[in-house]
């Protein structure tokens, strides 16, 4: 696991040979033109559909350097203009787009049936399943829609707020919740385009948490300042825990999925060892938590008191521009995405790769720290040892399920901050557990990784050839 | 035994790789295959060999069709195959990676090597092979692992033998000597499918030729045939021969090596003590096996390599040293060996490829801000310039073929000023149409007045381009010959001979052993055979 | 593996008629990879700082090391060492082995694989020494110490031995947690259920193979990234088995949450040898499957014709599938099996160490078990002996926490973590992964 590699071919089936043909037909003077058109908007389609996985391919698959397409008639296709509404509804229905939507249906509903098995009244129901059928299934179906229904009310909108105001306190929680997922996202993701599997947000958001917390209670410093200086403190914590790990990657080759992951670790023994020295346990106490933070040092409260929400989401969003413009109109970002894609033509090109790897490395730790300042500064006003929670972990699947990409990330951060604020409702309301929330996220990126998957399970294969082939992959997969 | 292939046809989406191919291979025949890159060459052995299912058609062993699920199968029913690139196991043993597939046992499933060392010793005694069954194969040369590869398949008693494109890593001596073995098994009975593009080579082995052109048979021949009548059948149209290229008219020299040596991560000199110079308006080409420290060579001079010795002085400036970066800024262009690995990247579009290594500079970039629409109004130009065959410059660089990304990654190198120009490989895997092209702006950048230094495996490309040519072998110089220089000469100082002792006139009793018959040959003609085709 | 190519070929393929030099391929690796100062260095500068803090800054107390329990066959003295003297006679002992690599290094040759782990051995001796001599209770028992850390060490070693099986065939297994969690869910539920332990066990290997298809299944027929997949079916038999505690196993724990245990098998006279024989012999049936099952993958690998096939698929897939290997037919058998131990060494936390399941019980272990694999280089045995080594740690942690000493907890709940990133930043030798590993295989 030490080097990120291309995918191995069977049978070499020679890069150069086979896949240049169509494209080299027309470069002889003998062929005029395309090839047929009669084949062409079929082909397109499918190359299309194609082209779509492989682009899913390679925004997840990061950590093993870029993928190149595998399948062989994709790089001679993909450049043809398709045609006609046939070929336009498939990609509405095929295309990456309604996999996500697919994708998260597909999860809920396995979520619901989890929920439902262990129902009362359906595993009642269940006993006499075969004499009143339509019992059992409705009693699957309330105890799945009780549960969603709970979390939406506890994520978006409770029509039993008191005015508009306590009826969008909900939505205001989640917005809550997702500005360290976002940030921490976004760090995640930005790692991500560079090729690097950033396991470590975990680590850096206590690191970030750690310093933040101890600037904000320790020091005692004018309005705006003494913020300002939590932001920075907490910022470079999580820069230079994850830069540690970009330098050791450049420097040593120890692939960074190992390191972050012990990195983690590390990072929270250290934090449960300050919290049990002087300099951070609260005075008095014998349970470790640090003092609460400074008046001036927390982030305000940008909707006023009845609501958490903190400026902490309002730098989110900055963060999120910022992360955009770096990786689409920055020669950084133009740097990072080459490293990530092919490190070893970004070093012929003169790309300083180590450079990029613990800048990016570094950038993405700031990232992270922001989600440890929004913590510390934002939320929680303490530290813990549960400073970070999971954020960090979840980070990995928001930028997996935002595909890498900064708005995506953004809008994947937003949905899991539903999740998280919806099922503390759920829980007080059904007595659905919050793990559920655990299963649906997971399930949602297993599935968004895997499009034939999803396509499969909702008979929408394009193609019959298609689907005998991997009806062919399945059963070799399984019974070979 | 007969094996035939029958109407052959294999898609890959809707491109024919192979279409409707009959071939037949007689018993106890060399079998020759002969077609450019992209031929389908390959693509048919690998449905021979099981690797891939044919679309359509059928192939018949002994006039009863069979079919084969699986290499194993292919195995199983005699035919063997030595691939291009070895399927070999670095970390393995010869003998490991000749039972792997075939192992004998002992009780409970315990491996039995000895059975398989016996094996591996009694097939090398039978053809002079001196193979160490102990030996790890990561510590074998090249030809050693292509013997090991035989081995494989003699031990499963292939009695079709199915060799691709065989002699691409080896020196001409060591090919000949591969011809050699090949005769030996035809009269043990062994058929040989022998996939070349090589037309000296085929000539001098095969019993039957037969051509393929764009996935189909376009006639079988036979191996008196012409030279140039076989290109043309290759390449579907009379091949012009040569490159129609002034003398050169060298002005001050401007670039020079000295002393140059590059130690590898293993403590190896790759390169060792190199050096020449090159002067402007001039062509240095570097010949040589695959390597043979032409890599490193080329990588020190961009400043790739780590452990370099010596100095490298581009217009009195010290290179050496510095970092990728500021050897590209000093106006060094530079194409790599392999444009898919360290040329291009396949994800990025093509217009973000055409400013790889000047993405950071005017008009491109104003401090660390990007124009995308400078970008794009680059590509255009660059790609009528060049005349790469796509419709837009925002695709992916990927989707394009060998030659056209090879044209995009010239391009980029060329539209900049220019202090030196160096070109590895820089028609590997290009189909003819494009190797003309990319000889003819090689041929331009030195008559632009730039010192030119390409580096090539082909003898053919070497004497094609080169104004004077350096032969490499183990990291070292072997000479500087002046380009009309025949090829036997080359061939031998390519297996590390000097000058002196290569020349015809004064052979060595070993140069005269290794020298063959076809290699008499003159010179032009057998390089217009395999004229511009590249293979990697 | 640093230092593989070993034994040079010379390259002479030719009989003797033809002179001309043939060896013209690759760089010919005919030299050995030149001995660096890495280890020496290492082992010096570690030896300094053992003399310094074990030795000269060592404490005076005698420490008290107890050998035999009460139930011994035969009772052996407690061992006691002066800590000042035994820090100072260990740390130049040390400094002897660094010595002694030193010399080797100026006569180019490479310290002998017995020498670093000497050094180890040496090195913890010295550590524990210092830790409990400095403690303020200097007495402890080193046969309880001993036979903890194998203890701890069983869901590692299960779990490293996952993780090798897995990247052995070409496959990243992050999910080892997973697995491990998702066996201790299972085994605890199904042992409640039907009253015995042994089909709890056989349970947890099923879950634990379950786990592992999914990711099998996910890497290889759909090639998503092997890593991504890892972590999410760690999210996702966390979220599972958590969701199925909080509503199933806590509602009613007699019923769900009760597992019948597997007790402790002594064997008669060897069980109660001092020392080796509680950690020998006289283990819960899962102990000695983990004996077993190191030497059975141990032998299987390079044994074997299965093992050989294993080896080639993730070393140079395409290799194998040439010589009619069924790619990745072998990757997802492989796999599964490697989730199938990693699920018993799950059972292990619910049928031996803990009497009910409890949330995210596995703690991170699956992380040090990959720890483990990683720092035993990818060897069954290595990854035996790297597991041990962290599961005591992990049990020195809790025991200086009981003895009072002045280093914190803490940082020997790191010492796992810390020696696993020197280790992949290759300070304490680079180590080589399979070749393939991570790496799907695409035909066509």
């Amino acid at each position: 696991m030490t080097e990120s590699r291309q995918p191995r071919h069977a049978a070499e089936p020679d890069p150069a040979e086979t896949p240049a043909t169509p494209a080299e037909t027309p470069a002889t003077p003998a062929t005029p033109g395309n090839e047929t058109p009669a084949t062409q908007t079929q082909d397109a389609a499918d190359a299309e559909l194609q082209a779509a996985d492989a682009a899913t391919a390679t925004s997840l698959d990061t950590a093993g350097g870029a993928m190149r397409p595998s399948a062989v008639p994709v790089s001679g296709q993909s450049g043809t203009v398709p045609g006609g509404p046939d070929s336009l509804m498939r990609k509405i229905f095929t295309g990456s787009g309604m996999v996500s939507v697919l994708a998260v249906l597909l999860a809920l509903i396995l979520g619901g049936l989890l929920i439902a098995s262990t129902d009362k009244a359906v595993s009642t129901s269940a006993g006499y399943l075969f004499a009143r059928p339509s019992d059992f299934f409705s009693a699957v179906w309330s105890a799945a829609t009780r549960s969603y229904v709970a979390l939406f009310q506890g994520a978006v909108f409770n029509p039993r707020g008191s005015g508009a105001a306590g009826q969008f306190a909900p939505l205001m929680e989640t917005l809550t919740i997702a500005t360290p997922l976002i940030t921490a996202g976004l760090g995640v993701a930005l790692a991500f385009r560079a090729g690097l599997f950033n396991i470590g947000a975990q680590g850096q958001i206590i690191m970030s948490g750690i310093l933040a917390a101890w600037v904000g209670f320790a020091l005692h410093l004018p309005v705006g300042l003494h913020l300002l200086l939590v932001l920075v403190a907490g910022v470079v914590g999580g820069a230079l825990w994850a830069g540690l790990v970009g330098f050791l990657k450049a420097r040593t080759g120890a692939h960074e999925v190992i390191l972050t992951i012990m990195f983690n670790y590390i990072a929270l023994y250290f934090l449960r060892y300050l919290l049990n020295t002087p300099a951070f346990q609260r005075p008095g106490e014998t349970n470790p938590i640090s003092p609460i933070l400074d008046p001036n040092a927390v982030y305000p409260q940008i909707l006023g008191s009845q609501y958490r929400l903190h400026l902490g989401f309002l730098l989110a969003i900055a963060a999120t521009v910022f992360v955009w413009w770096v990786l689409n109109r920055s020669t950084i970002g133009f740097e990072f995405r080459a490293v990530g894609a092919n490190p070893k033509a970004a070093l012929t090109a003169g790309i300083n790769v180590p450079r990029a790897t613990i800048l990016v490395m570094a950038i993405a730790g700031a990232l992270a720290g922001m989600s440890g300042v929004a913590q510390v500064a934002g939320t929680e006003k303490v530290l813990t040892d549960g400073v970070a929670a999971t954020y960090g972990f979840d980070a990995i699947t928001v930028a997996l399920l935002g595909r890498s990409t900064p708005w995506g990330t953004f809008a994947a951060g937003l949905l899991f901050g539903a999740f998280r604020a919806g099922a503390v409702q759920m829980q007080i309301q059904t007595g659905t557990p919050i793990d559920i929330v655990l299963v649906v996220q997971s399930l949602i990126v297993l599935f968004i990784a895997a499009p034939p998957l999803v396509r499969a399970v909702f008979g929408l294969n394009p193609r019959k050839k298609k689907a005998t082939t991997s009806k062919k992959a399945a059963t070799t997969g399984a019974a070979a | 035994m007969k094996l035939e292939l029958k109407g052959i046809t294999k898609r890959f989406g809707s491109l024919v790789a192979n279409d409707h191919i009959d071939v037949v291979v007689e018993p106890g025949q060399i079998h020759c295959l002969l077609g450019e890159n992209g031929a389908g060459k390959s693509t048919l052995m690998n449905v021979l060999y099981g690797l891939y299912e044919p679309t359509e058609g059928e192939i018949l062993i002994d006039d009863k069709p069979v079919s084969f699920r699986g290499p194993g199968d292919a195995m199983a029913a005699g035919i063997g195959m030595v691939h291009q690139h070895f399927m070999l196991v670095p970390v393995f043993t010869v003998a490991e990676n000749v039972a792997l597939g075939a192992e004998t046992t002992k009780a409970g499933g315990f491996l039995n090597l000895d059975d398989t060392r016996r094996k591996i010793k009694e097939i090398s005694d039978r053809y002079g092979f001196d193979v160490d069954p102990d030996a790890l194969i990561e510590d074998l040369p090249v030809g050693v692992q292509q013997r090991v590869e035989i081995i494989k398949a003699l031990v499963r008693d292939a009695k079709v033998l199915i060799l691709d494109e065989p002699t691409a890593v080896l020196t001409p001596q060591d090919t000949d000597e591969l011809l050699d073995i090949m005769r030996q098994l035809k009269s043990h009975g062994t058929s040989i499918v022998f996939i070349s593009h090589k037309l000296r080579e085929v000539k001098a082995v095969s019993d039957t030729i037969t051509v393929i052109r764009r996935g189909k048979v376009v006639g079988t021949a036979s191996p008196e045939a012409s030279t140039t009548e076989l290109a043309s059948m290759m390449v579907g149209r009379a091949v012009s021969l040569t490159l129609d290229k002034a003398p050169a008219t060298p002005q001050e020299t401007t670039f020079e090596v000295k002393d140059l040596t590059v130690i590898a991560p293993s403590g190896q000199h790759v390169v060792d003590g190199i050096s020449f110079d090159i002067a402007r308006g001039e062509i240095l080409a570097v010949a040589g096996v695959q390597g043979n420290g032409q890599t490193e060579l080329t990588e020190a001079i961009l400043g790739l390599q780590d452990r370099v010795h010596g100095s490298i002085l581009l217009d009195g400036e010290e290179l050496l040293g510095r970092s990728v970066k500021d050897v590209l800024k000093a106006g060094v262009g530079f194409v790599p060996e392999d444009r898919s690995v360290d040329g291009l990247i396949g994800t990025f579009s093509i217009a973000e490829n055409l400013i790889l290594d000047r993405y950071d500079q005017e008009p491109f970039a104003k401090g660390i801000s990007m124009s995308p629409a400078k970008v794009l109004e680059n590509a255009k130009t660059r790609i009528d310039e060049f005349d790469v065959r796509t419709p837009s410059g925002s695709l992916a660089a990927g989707t394009l073929s060998g030659g056209n990304q090879q044209k995009v990654v010239m391009a980029r190198e060329l539209s900049r000023p220019l202090r030196l120009f160096i070109a590895s490989q820089p028609t590997r895997g290009v189909d003819v149409g494009s190797i003309e092209f990319l000889h003819k702006r090689i041929v331009a950048e030195r008559d632009h007045g730039t010192p030119v230094m390409i580096v090539s495996t082909e003898l053919d490309e070497v004497i094609e381009l080169a104004d004077r040519i350096a032969v490499l072998y183990k990291g070292r110089l072997v000479g500087i010959v002046p380009a009309g220089t025949g090829r036997d000469v080359l061939g031998l100082m390519m297996a590390g001979l000097p000058p002196e002792d290569a020349n015809p006139d004064t052979k060595t009793p070993a140069a005269a052993a290794a020298a063959p018959a076809p290699a008499a040959q003159p010179a032009q003609e057998t390089s217009s055979g395999a004229v511009g085709e590249h293979h990697d | 593996m640093s230092t593989t190519a070993t034994s040079p070929q010379p390259g002479q393929p030719q009989p003797a008629p033809s002179e001309t030099p043939t060896a013209a391929g690759q760089r010919t690796a005919v030299t050995a990879k030149p001995v660096t100062w890495k280890v020496p260095v290492t082992l010096g500068v570690l030896g300094v700082v053992a003399f310094i803090f074990f030795g000269l800054m060592g404490p005076h107390q005698t420490a008290k090391f107890g050998i035999s329990t009460g139930s011994d066959f035969f009772q052996l003295p407690a061992l006691e060492v002066n800590a000042f003297i035994g820090g100072i006679v260990l740390s130049v002992l040390m400094l002897a082995l660094a010595a002694y690599s030193v010399v080797l290094k100026t006569r180019d040759r490479k310290a002998p694989g017995w020498v670093p782990v000497l050094f180890i051995v040496l090195f913890v001796a010295a550590f524990l020494i210092w830790v409990v001599g400095g403690a303020r209770t200097t007495n402890i028992s080193l046969a309880g110490l001993i036979a903890g850390s194998v203890t701890l060490a069983v869901p590692l070693v299960f779990g490293s031995l996952s993780g090798v099986l897995c990247e052995r065939v070409g496959v990243v297994n992050i999910a080892i947690e997973g697995q491990l969690l998702g066996g201790a869910f299972t085994a605890a539920i199904i042992a409640t259920l039907t009253h015995n332990p042994f089909l709890g066990l056989l349970a947890a290997a099923v879950a634990g193979a379950l786990v592992s298809m999914v990711l099998a299944l996910f890497s290889i027929k759909y090639v998503v990234n092997q890593i991504i997949v890892g972590v999410v079916l760690n999210v996702l038999v966390s979220g599972v088995t958590g969701f199925l505690f909080s509503t199933v196993m806590q509602a009613d724990k007699d019923k769900f949450n009760s597992p019948a245990h597997l007790d402790p098998i002594t064997i008669p006279i060897l069980g109660d040898i001092p020392l080796i024989g509680p950690i020998l012999f006289k283990q819960s049936l899962i102990g000695y499957l983990m004996y077993i099952a190191v030497i059975v993958v141990w032998v299987g690998l390079f044994k074997t014709k299965w093992g050989l096939r294993v080896r080639a698929v993730g070393e140079h897939p395409q290799a194998a599938d040439t010589m009619g290997i069924k790619v990745n037919a072998t990757r997802f058998w492989n796999v599964t099996l490697g989730g199938a131990i990693a699920g018993i060494g799950g059972s292990f936390f619910t049928l031996v160490a803990i009497d009910s399941f409890t949330k995210e019980i596995s703690g991170g272990r699956g992380f040090i078990a990959l720890a483990a694999l990683i720092f035993g280089r990818w060897n069954p045995i290595g990854a035996f002996f790297a597991a041990l080594l962290f599961g005591f740690a992990d049990n020195l942690q809790s025991i200086v926490t009981i003895i009072g000493t002045p280093v914190p907890s803490q940082f020997m709940a790191m010492l796992p973590y810390l020696v696993t990133v020197l280790a992949v930043a290759g300070l304490v030798g680079r180590s080589r992964p399979p070749a393939a590993s991570g790496i799907p295989y695409v035909k066509g």
